[in-house]
C-alpha cells in the first residue's frame, strides 16, 4: 500500500447505478482503490477487475497440513509411544484414524482460512481498518480514489465521481 | 438484461448416431455369445478358481451356507453340514455367471433412470430455477424405467435360484416330510426373515417400486409437455406438490428396493445403510451421466441455454456426492471393521481375502473417490468440459464395478471373473439404455420453454 493518505471518495445509492460507475470510471483511467457496500454486490469484482480469490489453495494447504498433524499425532501416540490393544486391532489401525484425521483436516482448514482472510482483509488485531464513511455500513456504496495512484486533478476525479451519479463526493485524509 | 437465446430447441436423434449405438449391440452382443462359449467349454476365465481353497475361502464357504459367522455355532443351526453342497463341490457354471452380470447391469441402469426422476423431482421440491435449462434431459433417462422393471422381474424369474440363496424351498422346514427328522438344509436365520423375504412378497415389492417410480416419471413428463403448451404457473405448483409426495415414496423404496435386490443376495447379512450405500452409489452415477450428457449435447451444438455456469454447478454436484458415496461406503465399512462382528465382516472377509476380489475392493476406492476428489477439487476443473466428461465416464464404471463388487462375490462366490461376458452385457445394456434416453428426448423439445424459472436459469451466474 502506498504511504498517500489522500482519497477522493464518492457515495452511491444504487447497486446499479455503482456497478455501472465503477465501469465508467475505470472506462476513463482512473484508478479505484477500493470500493466498500453494506452488502454484497453480485458481479462487483469481476467489473473492478479483481484477479480470482486465491484462498481455496489456502484452504486445501491447511487441509493437507491438517491431516498430517492429525496422522502423525495418533501415529506418535498410538503406534510409537503407547501402544494399546483394543479389540485386537493393529497397533496402526489406519481405518480407525480416518474420522479423527477428517475432522482435524476440517478443523484446521477452516480456522487457517478464516484467519488468512482475516489478515488479507486487514481485519487483523493490530490492524488499524480505514473507515472512509460509516454510512458504508448502512445504505451507502462507496469508491473510493487515492489521490497519488492517479496522475489526473482532483477535480477532475470529483467530476467524473459526480457524473456516474455519486450523491455525494467527500475528501477524506487519513493520518 | 434481456438474453436472447432461443428455446425452441428440439434433439435429433440422427441416424448415425442411432448405428454407432447399433454397432455397440452388435459387439456386445458377440461379446456375450464369446463369453458363453468360453464358459460352455470349460470356464477358463474363472480367475477365482486358480487359487487355492485357502483357509479363509473355505471359512466362509462354510460360514456361508451355515446360517451363521464363521467362528460361532449357534444352537439349531450348528450342523456344519447345511450348507449349500452344490456350491461348493464345483464353482458355478456359466449360467449363474451370466444371471449375476444381468443384475448387476439391471441394478446400475434402473439406479441410472430412476436418478433422472429423482433429480427432477429435487429440482422442484427445493424450488431450483439454475437447472431448469436441460431438466429434459434426467426426465428422458427415466424413459428406462419400464423396460427395467420388465428386465428386473424376467431375470429374477428365471435366474432366482441363480442370484438368491434364499429362494430355495428347503431352508424353511425345520423338519423333513415325515416330520421328525431334521431337514439338514433347514436354516434358522433365513426361515427367521420369510415374512419379509417369499417370493411372493418379493415379486410383488418390485412391481410396487416399479409402478410408483414409472408412474411418476410418466407424470412428471405429462404435466411438463402440457406446460410447454399451455405455459403459466399452475404446472409448476402441481409438479411440485407430487414431486414431493414422490421423494417421500422414494425415500422408502429406495432402500427397501436396495435390500431386496442387493442385501438380500446375502441373505445372513445386514447393514443398517445398505440403503442409503445403494442410494448413493446411484445418485453419483446418475449425476455423472446427466453430466456427460447435457456436456455432449452443448458440444454438439444443442442445449443453448446451458452455460458454463450450469456445468460448474453439476461438476460441483458430482464432486460433492463422490466424497458423499465415500462417506457411506467408509461408514458401513469402519463400523464392521471396529466391531469384528463375525456375521457382519464375513461381508468384508468374502472381498478383502481374496486375490481376485481385494484388488478391485481398492480400484472402487481409487475410482470413485480419490480420482474425482483431486481432479474436481479446483475450480478450473469443473468449468472447462474435459475434465468433467474425463471423471463422469471414470465414476460410471467405478459404480458399475461397485455393484459388480456388490453382487459377484455373493452369487459367484470366489470364482468371479471379468471377461468378454461382463464387457457384452454392459454393452448392450448401455447401447440400450442410451437408445431409450434419446428416443425419449427427441420425441420432446429440448427445453421446457414456458418453464417459469428458465428466465432465472438462462441468468444463472456463480
Amino acid at each position: 500500500m502506498t504511504a498517500s493518505n489522500n482519497y477522493v471518495v464518492g457515495l452511491y445509492d444504487d447497486e446499479d447505478v455503482l456497478l455501472e460507475a465503477v465501469q465508467k470510471v475505470r472506462k476513463s483511467g482512473v484508478h479505484i482503490e477500493e470500493v466498500y457496500t453494506p452488502f454484497p454486490v453480485h458481479g462487483l469484482d469481476e467489473v473492478l477487475g479483481y484477479k480470482r480469490t486465491r484462498l481455496p489453495v489456502a484452504a486445501f494447504l491447511f487441509g493437507l497440513l491438517g491431516t498430517i498433524l492429525a496422522f502423525t499425532m495418533m501415529i506418535g501416540m498410538y503406534t510409537i509411544d503407547w501402544k494399546m490393544n483394543i479389540g485386537g486391532k493393529d497397533f496402526l489401525p489406519l481405518p480407525d484414524f480416518i474420522p479423527i484425521a477428517f475432522e482435524l483436516t476440517v478443523l484446521i482448514s477452516a480456522l487457517g482460512m478464516v484467519n488468512v482472510f482475516f489478515v488479507v482483509s486487514n481485519l487483523k488485531p493490530w490492524g488499524i481498518p480505514r473507515i472512509f464513511d460509516l454510512r458504508t455500513t448502512d445504505n451507502l456504496h462507496l469508491i473510493a480514489l487515492n489521490l497519488d495512484a492517479n496522475t489526473i486533478p482532483v477535480e477532475e476525479l470529483r467530476k467524473v465521481l459526480k457524473e456516474t451519479g455519486a450523491v455525494e463526493v467527500n475528501d477524506k485524509t487519513f493520518e | 438484461m434481456e438474453i436472447n437465446i432461443t428455446k425452441e430447441e428440439q434433439f435429433n436423434f440422427t441416424s448415425r448416431f442411432k448405428k454407432i449405438l447399433g454397432i455397440v449391440l452388435v459387439v456386445g452382443i458377440l461379446a456375450v455369445i464369446g463369453g458363453i462359449v468360453v464358459g460352455i467349454s470349460g470356464g477358463e476365465e474363472h480367475h477365482g478358481a486358480e487359487h487355492e481353497a485357502t483357509e479363509v475361502t473355505e471359512e466362509f464357504r462354510t460360514g456361508e451356507g451355515s446360517g451363521d459367522g464363521p467362528r460361532t455355532h449357534a444352537p439349531g443351526t450348528g450342523d456344519p453340514q447345511a450348507f449349500d453342497m452344490a456350491a461348493v463341490e464345483h464353482g458355478p457354471d456359466w449360467v449363474t455367471r451370466l444371471f449375476a452380470n444381468l443384475w448387476i447391469n439391471n441394478l446400475f441402469f434402473t439406479g441410472l433412470a430412476i436418478i433422472g426422476v429423482f433429480f427432477v423431482a429435487i429440482q422442484y421440491v427445493s424450488q431450483a430455477g439454475w437447472s431448469t435449462g436441460f431438466l429434459r434431459i434426467p426426465l428422458a433417462m427415466g424413459a428406462w424405467l419400464p423396460y427395467a422393471g420388465v428386465l428386473m422381474l424376467v431375470v429374477f424369474w428365471f435366474g432366482s435360484h441363480d442370484l438368491f440363496h434364499w429362494t430355495h424351498e428347503g431352508l424353511y422346514e425345520k423338519f423333513l416330510a415325515d416330520g421328525k427328522t431334521p431337514n439338514p438344509e433347514y436354516d434358522e436365520i433365513i426361515a427367521g426373515k420369510e415374512a419379509y423375504l417369499n417370493t411372493a412378497f418379493y415379486i410383488g415389492r418390485t412391481i410396487a417400486y416399479f409402478i410408483i417410480w414409472a408412474g411418476a416419471f410418466y407424470f412428471l413428463r405429462k404435466k411438463s409437455l402440457e406446460e410447454d403448451i399451455n405455459g403459466g404457473t399452475s404446472y409448476w405448483y402441481t409438479l411440485r406438490k407430487y414431486s414431493a409426495i414422490f421423494l417421500v415414496l422414494f425415500a422408502v423404496t429406495s432402500s427397501t428396493a436396495a435390500w431386496d435386490w442387493v442385501m438380500s443376495i446375502d441373505p445372513h447379512w445386514f447393514s443398517t445403510l445398505f440403503g442409503w450405500y445403494v442410494f448413493s452409489s446411484w445418485w453419483v452415477s446418475g449425476l455423472a451421466a446427466i453430466t456427460l450428457v447435457v456436456i455432449l449435447l452443448r458440444e454438439h451444438g444443442y442445449l443453448k441455454v446451458v452455460n458454463a455456469n450450469h456445468v460448474h454447478d453439476l461438476g460441483k454436484f458430482v464432486f460433492a456426492f463422490s466424497i458423499f458415496w465415500t462417506y457411506l461406503w467408509f461408514s458401513q465399512f469402519l463400523l464392521i471393521y471396529y466391531a469384528n462382528i463375525p456375521e457382519e465382516s464375513i461381508y468384508f472377509i468374502e472381498r478383502l481375502s481374496s486375490d481376485y476380489y481385494s484388488p478391485i475392493f481398492f480400484i472402487n476406492l481409487v475410482i470413485n473417490f480419490v480420482f474425482p476428489f483431486f481432479v474436481l477439487m479446483t475450480r478450473d476443473a469443473k468449468r472447462h468440459s474435459i475434465f468433467l466428461k474425463i471423471t463422469c465416464i471414470a465414476i460410471l464404471f467405478g459404480h458399475w464395478l461397485d455393484f459388480y463388487l456388490m453382487v459377484t462375490p455373493g452369487v459367484m462366490k470366489e470364482y468371479g471373473g471379468f471377461g468378454l461376458l461382463e464387457t457384452g452385457l454392459t454393452l448392450i445394456y448401455g447401447a440400450a439404455f442410451l437408445f431409450v434416453t434419446f428416443t425419449a428426448l427427441s420425441k420432446v423439445p429440448l427445453v421446457p420453454k414456458n418453464h417459469p424459472m428458465l428466465e432465472e436459469s438462462l441468468h444463472h451466474h456463480i
